[in-house]
């Protein structure tokens, strides 16, 4: 007996739900008008949609709409809003295709985009209709739009084998599921048929006589059929998700995993559409795994180009990727499933002569031997090879003629070296010499070539030197074993070294990966700020791969180039290119399926919180663009750059929270300072007037005045210290503005002297002024500040008898203001500390300042462009000497 | 707007010089009030910009001390529009210790700037040097003060009892501070009475020519007792 615990939705299942439900907030919503053939009516089913949505009040334009001319569809059209088509330039012909700018920006509520499958101009921004699709939807329009069944992806071969015409316009599953709604339009066939005479049914010229072989009664039932099943899935789907969502009980099978492994062999594409099929019977989720060996490295180099390009259809259709590296298949294939949990590995029927299975066990054999409890499946795939093999065109490598013709002259002149000798050396001893050929052919000139050598050697040997000479005719049945011997022997070195050469090159290229790789990631560790970054991955990427490089970094909000190679230059439309792949977290550019047109590709520097900033690449060479090993190192070194440059931001976070501690340490000093030096003069203040307020005291005359000077005197302190926080504020704010005029220094010296009258009372100080110094530009407001700080600091901690020096000079344009007395001095540790703000020599008397004096002075004479300094004098006391160069 | 002073008499009232006390700070109106309440002044008070205006018109002052900071009405601006009609002295009180505030107070047309705080002492003194220069009719002709004399009938500088001899810009600058005893002369205000006008290059000018009169008549130059720099404003001449 189950429980409600029982039926609970797993953890998983609500999650997913939960992110399903996440991503429909904000995206726009797809309907797709799904038909089996042109003329069903596809187009025309939408736009009746869209008009009773119109009427609905919602806000439906006409993205893209191709009416083919057809009165019906032209009707349904009045009253929509169209949206003009771009016009394409391409090769002289203007293509008109949907401007989806312009659609962005118009921003519908529901946005009618026909025919899903088409392929775009080139220079459009994405290669494909479908991409434009997403991103409308991505910007939050929904958008209705129709396609045919057989440009489904999964599908894409089946219907290629039902009807025998390819369709090249292909469109990822993953868009059908993401479909909220999907409606079948549906006639039947003899309908469409009867349409097709009556020539209401529109067919490309060009397509004309692909038609005629399409448009056949038993083909147009199959692909009713197909369609009329993916639909029905698709409400199965639907159906089965809501249950498992509200937990309902249902009889799906426990989920299943599925495994596929390519290799870059011309069937994997067909491997890869059979397990996404199997996989959707059962809604399995699949992988797909590339394995790379040591010994697979001729492969790799040969089939680099399918093998990427099988890896991303695999992810397409909706495939985990991934891409290992072992010495053995097989086992690292159940060693990925055991890990990931996979029940069904799916693998291709081998297609290898049956003799080679003597020599080496089949790829299928060992992963049955090797899967345990695992399920493998082997699928058929011999038939589909010829198909296969001419619609993927392979790439054609340069025919090596030159290592044949080598091949030959290598024999020729090893027959000629042979020919003075063979009177005096046994003919087997000659053999030899032809075997040193073959090796010498095998390391220099390759494999087959090699082999060729062998072949050649073989029939030399027998034409010059096996007697009779000069005829392929042999006498002594012996020499059989001979040729046998040296054409085995030759087959196996050629094949021994090559193999050799070929791994000892992948490893050198692999090196070659590691060591840039090793190099950027050193440099990189030894940077610590965004210049460093940069200039690191310029030269590493410039020295590994030959690439120019830019890197693009966000500032406020924008994407700004923060560093290029030097003969890269980005125009607004890169930089555009950049911007999207920026936003959309993924790469763009050349060698990608989005905005193709530009130069360069475009990587995002992506970690695992945020897209940090985009990789602008340039490669030597088209082919680089594609090949699965520098898309990898690309990739490698896009991600230890985000990583390093998000280290630079964290670090540069821990700093500003160090600079905010320090400043939250001072401005507690600077709340200390003030509550203190604002409340100590208040107590004789408040003391001395509450004492004469109260007027029943009996105060003394004497000590009334005592009390009244000790509240003056305390007044003016506290006057002093608002004014010294009120300057150190301006200092600091900025809102200091210097006042420049030509200033007369006794003038200075006799204004700061008057503003300490009160306090100098007797005291002596001693002036020096060198009668004819000229005029001096300063500002001389806070000039006198300045010497009146000093002074006062001076007065603050002279005994009463000695005598304050105060001297100017002028010499090499500098004007030194010094001012000397003869106190205590101060520690020399704390010669530069005097100078902080809140800094105070503790002194027995509590006569302290603000602690604020000394930091203004080195504020304004700062601001002068002058510098000040503090040193103890000989016999006693501190100098203070402030030096202002004469503009 | 009309005060009461307590204790004076209705008589003798009318001809005690009035003063006309322009603050927006109840403290501050009350100190005053205690400060000057000696029997010497019959008291009045504004509470802001337009109040001191009307005032000023219907009282007549003799003197107004004002502060700057008023919420209606920018103290400079009450300065200039009561200028255009009237020349009673204005002393301004104020918080604001900017050189800049002063430099306009003052060309506007205030006799004297006073920074809050200050002492009862100081504020007496200004005001009875602004009010003997009002009241008197003419200036006058012999200006003495520890030990310095001009004789502006004669043009004769003594400093004491010895004749100094000053070039004629020296004694120009020397005879205005002398007519203007005790009261703040700004830079532009004594440019442009010399020299007409107040260009940047007539600034160094005058400051020569302020440091070759020191040399003349001071006894100490770095510690002038007669001509004072009120910093970044102007100068003085002290009197008693």
């Amino acid at each position: 007996m189950r429980t409600d615990e029982d039926n609970r939705p797993s953890p998983e299942t609500l999650l997913k739900v939960a992110q399903a439900e996440e991503a429909e907030i904000g995206r726009g919503k797809l309907k797709i008008f799904l038909g089996y053939a042109a003329g069903v009516g596809k187009t025309y089913a939408m736009l009746e949609a869209a008009r009773l949505r119109k009427q609905d009040g919602r806000d439906v334009v006409a993205a893209y709409v191709e009416s083919h001319g057809r009165a019906e569809t032209d009707l349904l059209m009045e009253g929509l809003e169209v949206i003009p088509k771009a016009q394409v330039d391409y090769l002289g012909v203007r293509l008109p295709e949907m401007d989806l700018d312009a659609v962005l920006s118009r921003r519908p509520q529901i946005a009618l985009v026909d025919e899903l499958a088409h392929s775009n101009a080139p220079g459009s921004r994405h290669e494909k209709r479908w991409q434009d699709v997403e991103e409308l939807l991505a910007a939050g329009i929904d958008v209705y739009t129709t396609v045919n069944i057989q440009h489904f992806e999964s599908l894409n071969d089946v219907v290629a084998q039902i009807t025998g015409v390819v369709v090249r316009e292909t469109v990822p599953d993953s868009l059908l599921d993401l479909a909220l709604e999907i409606r079948l339009v549906d006639i039947p066939p003899e309908d469409l048929l009867q349409r097709l005479r009556e020539g209401k049914v529109y067919i490309p010229e060009k397509a004309a006589r692909a038609a005629d072989k399409f448009f056949k009664p038993g083909n147009l039932m199959a692909l009713r059929e197909l369609s009329l099943r993916r639909a029905a899935s698709r409400v199965d789907e639907q159906m089965r998700s809501y249950m498992e969502s509200r937990s309902i009980a249902g009889p799906w099978p426990v989920s299943e995993r599925l495994l596929v492994c390519v290799s870059g062999s011309p069937y994997s594409e067909r491997l890869i559409r059979t397990t996404r099929r199997l996989a959707d019977e059962t809604r399995a989720p699949w992988h797909t795994v590339y394995i790379e060996t040591p010994g697979g490295s001729r492969h790799v180099r040969e089939n680099r180009e399918r093998v990427w390009r099988d890896m991303r259809l695999a992810e397409s259709l909706g495939a985990q990727v991934a891409s290992l590296s072992s010495t053995s298949v097989a086992e690292a294939l159940i060693d990925y499933a055991v890990r990931n949990n996979v029940t069904k590995i799916v693998v291709g029927k081998p297609t290898k002569p049956r003799w080679r299975e003597f020599l080496r066990q089949p790829l299928v054999d060992q992963i049955i031997r090797l899967s345990g409890t695992i399920d493998v499946h082997v699928v058929s795939i011999a038939e589909e090879q010829k198909q296969v093999a001419k619609n993927a065109p392979r790439q054609k490598r340069p025919v090596p003629w030159i290592g044949y013709f080598k091949a030959l002259m290598l024999v020729l002149a090893t027959s000629l070296i042979c020919e003075p000798v063979h009177g005096r050396l046994e003919p087997t001893n000659l053999v030899m010499l032809y075997l040193l050929a073959v090796v010498l052919a095998a390391t220099r000139l390759g494999r087959k070539p090699a082999m060729l050598t062998a072949f050649l050697s073989v029939l030399a040997f027998d034409f010059f030197f096996v007697p009779p000479r000069f005829t392929f005719a042999v006498h002594d049945a012996e020499y059989v074993i001979t040729f046998g011997a040296l054409f085995t022997v030759g087959i196996v070195i050629s094949t021994l070294v090559s193999r050799a050469r070929e791994r000892a090159e992948a490893i050198r290229d692999r090196e070659v990966q590691t060591a840039s790789l090793y190099y950027l990631s050193r440099d990189l560790a030894v940077t610590s700020d965004l210049d460093g970054i940069t200039t690191a991955l310029l030269r590493n990427m410039g020295e590994s791969l030959g690439a120019r490089i830019a890197v693009l970094l966000p500032e406020r909000e924008r994407l700004v180039v923060r560093r290029a190679s030097s003969e890269l230059e980005l125009d607004a439309k890169e930089l555009a290119v950049a911007d999207w792949a920026f936003r959309n977290r993924s790469a763009a550019g050349r060698g990608t399926e989005t905005l193709v047109s530009a130069a360069l590709l475009y990587l995002p520097l992506q970690t695992t919180g945020a897209v940090l900033g985009i990789l602008g690449v340039q490669l030597l060479d088209e082919a680089a663009y594609k090949s699965t090993l520098s898309r990898r190192m690309l990739e490698a070194f896009a991600t230890q750059a985000a990583l390093a440059i998000e280290r630079v931001h964290l670090a540069k976070q821990a700093e500003q929270a160090q600079i905010l501690q320090a400043r939250e340490s001072l401005e507690r000093a600077l709340l200390n300072s003030i509550s203190h030096d604002l409340r100590t003069p208040l107590v004789s203040i408040t003391g001395a007037l509450g004492a004469l307020r109260d007027q029943g005291s009996p105060l003394e005359l004497e000590s009334r005045k005592e009390l009244l000077d000790a509240a003056w005197e305390d007044a003016a302190r506290l006057n002093r210290f608002v004014g010294n926080l009120l300057d150190m504020t301006r200092l600091e704010s900025g809102a200091l503005k210097l006042k420049v005029v030509p200033s007369d220094v006794q003038d200075l010296v006799g204004c700061a002297l008057a503003a300490l009258e009160p306090q100098l009372g007797q005291r002596r100080v001693e002036v020096s002024v060198p009668a004819g110094l000229p005029l001096v530009r300063m500002d001389m407001v806070l000039m006198a500040q300045v010497l009146v700080n000093l002074l006062d600091n001076a007065l603050k901690y002279t005994p009463r008898q000695r005598v304050i020096e105060l001297a100017a000079a002028l010499a090499d344009g500098i004007l030194t203001l010094t001012v000397a007395d003869r106190g205590p001095g101060i520690p020399e540790s704390d010669l530069k500390r005097v100078f902080d703000k809140f800094y105070r020599v503790p002194v027995p008397e509590g006569a302290g300042g603000t602690g604020l004096g000394l930091s203004i002075c080195k504020g304004i004479v700062e601001a002068h462009g002058g510098s000040i300094r503090a040193e103890n004098r000989e016999g006693g006391g501190l100098r203070m000497t402030v030096s202002l160069p004469i503009t | 707007m009309l005060d009461d002073p307590k204790g004076s008499q209705a008589k003798s009232k009318a001809n005690l010089p009035r003063v006309l006390m322009v603050d927006d700070e109840v403290t501050i109106l009350r100190f005053l009030r205690s400060v000057l309440d000696t029997g010497e002044f019959s008291l009045h008070h504004a509470e802001n910009g337009h109040a001191a205006l009307a005032a000023a018109a219907t009282v007549r002052p003799d003197i107004i001390l004002l502060d700057l900071g008023l919420p209606d009405l920018d103290g400079v601006e009450v300065i200039r529009r009561i200028r255009e009609w009237s020349q009673v002295p204005i002393i301004v009180l104020s918080v604001r210790d900017g050189e800049d505030n002063k430099v306009g107070a003052l060309d506007a047309g205030a006799d004297d700037y006073l920074i809050k705080p200050f002492g009862a002492a100081e504020l007496q003194a200004r005001m009875r040097v602004s009010l003997r220069r009002s009241l008197q009719e003419a200036p006058e002709p012999v200006y003495s003060y520890s030990g310095l004399e001009v004789d502006l009938a004669r043009r004769r500088v003594l400093v004491r009892g010895e004749e100094v001899q000053l070039t004629p810009t020296e004694y120009e600058l020397l005879r205005l501070l002398v007519s203007h005893a005790g009261k703040v002369m700004t830079h532009d205000q004594i440019l442009r009475r010399i020299w007409g006008s107040a260009h940047a290059e007539q600034q160094n000018v005058l400051r020569v020519n302020i440091r070759n009169l020191r040399q003349k008549i001071e006894e100490d130059p770095s510690r002038p007792r007669y001509i004072v720099t009120e910093l970044g404003v102007g100068y003085r001449l002290k009197c008693d």
